[in-house]
């Protein structure tokens, strides 16, 4: 129920809210959190736990526990999993409670309750070996198990990434964060400090600590950012900020995680029944959301935060029926204010078990004797409507651990505390161990400052740190329980029992336990679940929680909407600069590397095959016209130009007269072919040359780095981008190139290399013959290159794709690396033998290729073609070629040539198959085969007449 | 992301830069046996420790040498490469 106003209080009682939970209607106030709103309205049950389907409320009220999750069903797309704890009511949603069964009043499903016995640890791992029952098995767990309903009908949101820069990110606005913060913000330190709740402050907002830590924050010139959480810590201090809308990543020069610490909720039997909650809980709801759901409380404390929160339930009138401390003797507080108001205290006690009643809260508690961590004799029953629980903490320090932290197990506060931390990275507050507002204060401030020296190198002196008194951590807040029901994991629903058994059954690491009990493997990742865990494997097998050590922590800390994840693909692709013209001319294009390229130019009323094959016609007879600007175009300049193009490709080049080109192919150190090109020499000390369009980025990078390493006297340009390429070829192309030059074509043998007009534009042409017809590389500036394709194109040159330039390069036996080239091919069995001079002094890959030839060939490159009256589909490249039941080859490349009117192809295969006129079986992807003949390449125009002019 | 020191960019994401590998000295190719070229060829040590290799700032074409712990993950130092093999 609500209380009175109070000053605490962050909810506008002037605002009120209207929702549905399970079909009800409703109110609550603006600022009140789903879960706050419900409790002040009285109900009772706001969630069935995962397994047994048990009747749950709030239990930490602090975002990580899985009591209360609802999805939202108001909307045109239901959100599911909303965690209740924490997010705003808002006017007109609809909820429902994630996992029931016909709601979660009578959830049908809380009779597996009774059968928890046939549902042992580890149940997956048993049940499932059976193949033959699987498909049972993963119909009813399809079923049965998952939270809430994801909405495939969602449409993807596209969500903006942020990319922050700071001197120190500070994770955590409690006390000690905010003490952080404001001593590297004073100190000139350029300082985000976030906190995962809607205000700053932690505890400050609930207790009663005095102090002005957040008004100095507010003021100071920090920035802030609440409803934000570190979710994962990756190299050199980026951290993932999540905010509700959107992620940053933010690169800090030094951290400091002031994350604080998780209360741990004590074990025994039935501690999960509504109304049984943690302090913070407890302290929240009143102070925050002044709602009360206690009348008569039971404490069970082993710290002075539990009295704490006790004085509190005083002050707000609620009657304390009885304080259970599991600590006795010299360990207690002075507890002088309880016994004057004759509160009874029972110390060195445990709650045995709660008891619920017909409206599934629970009406009491037994408690009994506790002992060196066992119940003893039964000391009294006491009714009440709520228990309160303040028994330990464990430190969040998941981030820390994600930052490769050092951790060690302090005995005396029973907690893991950073020993080494990276040398930019810093903790304080509960991480540390410090509990009291002072050391807390003090231990920010020494954070602030040691990152302060970091960033600045600066010695600013330290603060002297004061010494924690307080151990709010008890080792062993477990209790056994015959009956059981003792959970130590309430989002697995996972009992004391599960873990002895599971030791018993030699899962006795940590790790291992983890996944064979799935401990801490639910929604809040073990968040309450793993120090006991821990504690409780220590135990059993008679170890320190030292060594047992804690499971691996990754990101994320928290979960993260995918949407947050998901971004734009970020995959650029290069253009050549007459891309627009291509556009216009009808092109479809494709990727070739990251370039786009016309694949063919699409012609209304023409199939794409007959577009394609109308191109090729089109070269052979008459002239057309491709954009290669694509390639990689780069320069060598100096007196050892010809040394260094001598070193990387398998040819000779000192010899190259200026005027002329020739054929390149570079090979890696293995020997193994990478690259070709055109190398032309423009004079003594300086060449041109061309790479392949996937290599044009990599080769000039790996060319500068041998450059490098060798110290050769010349420099290499990189013209790539800023030179466009056509190739004009067929029949006509010297009439055509001969309407636009005053270059004499007459005097341009087979590749030679001039520099001339064309079209009014200085270009630089090669005379390669590429697709198999007489034809002309012209490279000229990019910003100029469309003046001499337009030019062409108005004068009747036919432009050609990618696919008429694969049909024509095939039928000369042409290789593209990289498609007829693997890993393995080598210049021996590429087909490009003929290019290796091996009485060079040195070229890369030299010394691997005479050790290659040494030895016989496992596969070569040769051609083959299906017979012409061939009419069934062609294969397709990679169909394998068998030869006695067994892989012998594959084809690389394979087209119709409608010049030849027959499937050609190249393929790799063994050398002792590759004889001219050899039948091979070509096997489909469907297991049929289909006969062709090796056959002697190039297919067209063996006596390369035409690309020499010569027919 | 981890950052790294291009000598002459200074600090960078290290998703600017390209690795090439560990830096090693190739036997003489004219005296060596078939062994020791396909051993230098084909056997990178894996092994974690300080690695001297090649790296690349891509978007500037700077190549430097970079010492780099594989055990720990750090990158040592990063400098321009001043020769030694061949």
């Amino acid at each position: 129920m609500r209380i009175a106003p109070q000053a605490s209080e962050i909810i506008n009682r002037d605002k009120s809210v209207t929702f549905t939970f399970e079909g009800k209607k409703y109110n609550g106030f603006e600022g009140d959190t789903i879960t706050s709103a419900l409790l002040a309205n009285g109900v009772k049950i706001l969630g069935r736990s995962f397994k047994y389907h048990r009747p749950r409320s709030v239990s930490s009220f602090a975002n990580h526990d899985m009591n209360v999750i609802v999805d939202d069903v108001s909307g045109q797309y239901f959100i599911p999993n909303i965690r209740a704890d924490v997010t705003k009511v808002k006017d007109g949603m609809k909820l429902k409670a994630v996992n029931t069964f016909g709601g979660v009043e009578k959830d049908k499903a809380s009779i597996l309750g009774r059968f928890s016995k046939f549902l042992p640890v580890g149940f997956y791992y048993k049940a499932f070996h059976t193949k033959a029952l699987f498909p049972m098995w993963e119909k009813m767990f399809r079923t049965m198990t998952g939270l809430g309903n994801v909405d495939f009908k969602t449409p993807k949101i596209k969500t903006s990434k942020d990319y922050g820069f700071c001197d120190c990110l500070v994770v955590g606005a409690g006390v000690s964060g905010l003490s952080a913060a404001l001593a590297a913000a004073e100190n000139g330190l350029d300082v985000v400090l976030i906190d995962e709740n809607p205000q700053i402050g932690g505890s400050i907002n609930y207790t009663n600590i005095p102090n002005d830590l957040i008004e100095r924050a507010k003021a100071a010139n920090i920035r802030i950012f609440t409803d934000c959480y570190a979710a994962g810590y990756y190299a050199d201090n980026w951290v993932a900020l999540v905010h509700k809308t959107h992620m940053t990543k933010m690169r800090a020069k030094t951290l400091i995680v002031a994350s604080g610490a998780f209360e741990q909720p004590p074990v025994f039997r039935n501690n999960d029944l509504p109304n049984i909650m943690l302090a913070g809980a407890f302290l929240r709801l009143l102070k925050l959301y002044s709602v009360k759901t206690i009348n008569d409380a039971v404490f069970l404390v082993a710290n002075d935060y539990g009295y704490e929160a006790a004085k509190t339930a005083i002050d707000y009138g609620i009657n304390i029926k009885a304080i259970v401390d599991l600590r006795s003797g010299d360990e207690l507080p002075l507890l002088n204010d309880f016994i004057a108001k004759n509160i009874p205290i029972y110390s060195g006690s445990c709650i045995y078990e709660a008891e619920s009643g017909k409206d599934k809260n629970v009406i009491g508690v037994k408690i009994h004797e506790f002992n060196d961590g066992l119940a003893g004799a039964l000391k009294a029953e006491i009714a009440c409507d709520g228990v309160v629980m303040a028994t330990g903490f464990a430190p969040a320090l998941n981030l820390l651990y994600q930052a490769n932290t050092k951790m060690r197990f302090d005995d005396a506060r029973s907690q893991f505390i950073p020993d080494v931390l990276p040398n930019s990275v810093f903790s304080c507050g509960k991480l540390n161990g410090n509990y009291t507002y002072e050391t807390r204060a003090i231990d920010g401030e020494i954070a602030g400052i040691n990152a302060v020296n970091f960033v600045k190198n600066s010695k600013i002196k330290l603060p002297k740190s004061l010494p924690e008194t307080q151990k709010p951590n008890h080792p062993w807040a477990i209790v056994e329980h015959e009956k059981g029901k003792t959970f130590v994991d309430f989002d697995e629903d996972l009992q004391l029992k599960d873990f002895k058994n599971a030791v018993q059954e030699g899962f006795d690491n940590i790790e291992l336990l983890k996944r064979y009990t799935t401990n801490g493997m639910g929604p809040s990742q073990g968040k309450h679940s793993n120090m006991n865990g821990l504690r409780v494997l220590a135990r059993l097998t008679n170890k320190t929680p030292f060594e047992v050590g804690t499971t691996t922590a990754r990101p994320f800390y928290h979960p993260v909407p995918m949407k947050h994840l998901g971004g734009r693909g970020f995959s650029p692709n290069r253009v050549t600069p007459l891309h627009s013209r291509h556009g216009d001319l009808n092109a479809i294009f494709m990727l070739a590397g990251n370039w786009q390229r016309p694949e063919y130019y699409a012609r209304v009323g023409v199939t794409r095959q007959n577009a394609i094959n109308a191109e090729v016609m089109a070269v052979h007879e008459n002239v057309g016209i491709i954009d290669v600007g694509t390639l990689g175009k780069l320069e060598v300049i100096g007196p050892d130009a010809a040394e260094f193009l001598e070193r990387v490709y398998i040819s000779k080049y000192k010899g190259l007269k200026t005027g002329m080109a020739r054929y390149g192919v570079a090979c890696d150190e293995t020997g193994v072919v990478v690259d070709d090109g055109i190398i032309a020499r423009l004079a003594e000390d300086h060449f041109y040359f061309t790479t392949t369009t996937s290599g044009a980025a990599t080769i000039y990078r790996e060319l500068s780095r041998l450059n490098m390493i060798w110290g050769l006297d010349c420099g290499i340009v990189n013209h790539t981008g800023s030179f466009g390429a056509i190739n004009l070829a067929g029949p006509n192309s010297k009439k055509i190139l001969g309407k636009f030059t005053d270059l004499d074509l007459d005097d341009f043998p087979f590749m030679g290399y001039r520099e001339a007009f064309v079209a009014g534009v200085k270009c630089r042409i090669i005379r390669a013959g590429f697709v198999g017809e007489l034809g002309y590389e012209i490279h000229a500036p990019a910003l100029e290159v469309h003046k001499v394709w337009d030019a062409f194109i108005n004068d009747g040159a036919t432009p050609f794709g990618v696919e008429a330039q694969r049909v024509l390069r095939l039928q000369k036996g042409h290789i593209i690396i990289g498609q007829d080239t693997d890993g393995l091919s080598t210049p021996y069995n590429a087909g490009v033998d003929w290019a290796v001079r091996m009485d060079k002094p040195f070229f890369i890959g030299q010394r691997s290729l005479k050790i290659i030839n040494s030895k016989p060939q496992k596969q070569v490159l040769a051609g083959f073609v299906l017979p012409k009256d061939y009419e069934g589909a062609p294969p397709q490249e990679c169909h394998l070629i068998i030869h006695e039941g067994e892989i012998a080859g594959r084809i690389t490349s394979i087209t119709k040539s409608p010049k030849l009117g027959q499937i050609i192809g190249l393929c790799h295969i063994k050398p002792e198959l590759a004889q001219i006129g050899h039948e091979i079986k070509i096997r489909f992807s469907d297991g049929t085969f289909v006969a062709a003949n090796i056959a002697q390449t190039p297919f067209y125009d063996p006596e390369n007449l035409n690309q020499k002019g010569v027919a | 992301m981890k950052i790294m020191t291009c000598p002459i960019n200074g600090e960078r994401p290290i998703s600017e830069f390209y690795y090439w590998g560990a830096i090693k000295t190739p036997p003489n190719p004219d005296t060596c046996s078939d062994e020791e070229w396909s051993d230098y060829v084909f056997n990178k040590n894996g092994a974690p420790g300080v690695k001297k290799e090649f790296w690349c700032h891509s978007p500037s074409n700077t190549w430097f040498v970079a010492e780099r712990d594989t055990l720990t993950d750090t990158i040592l130092t990063t400098y321009l490469y001043q020769g030694g093999a061949k």
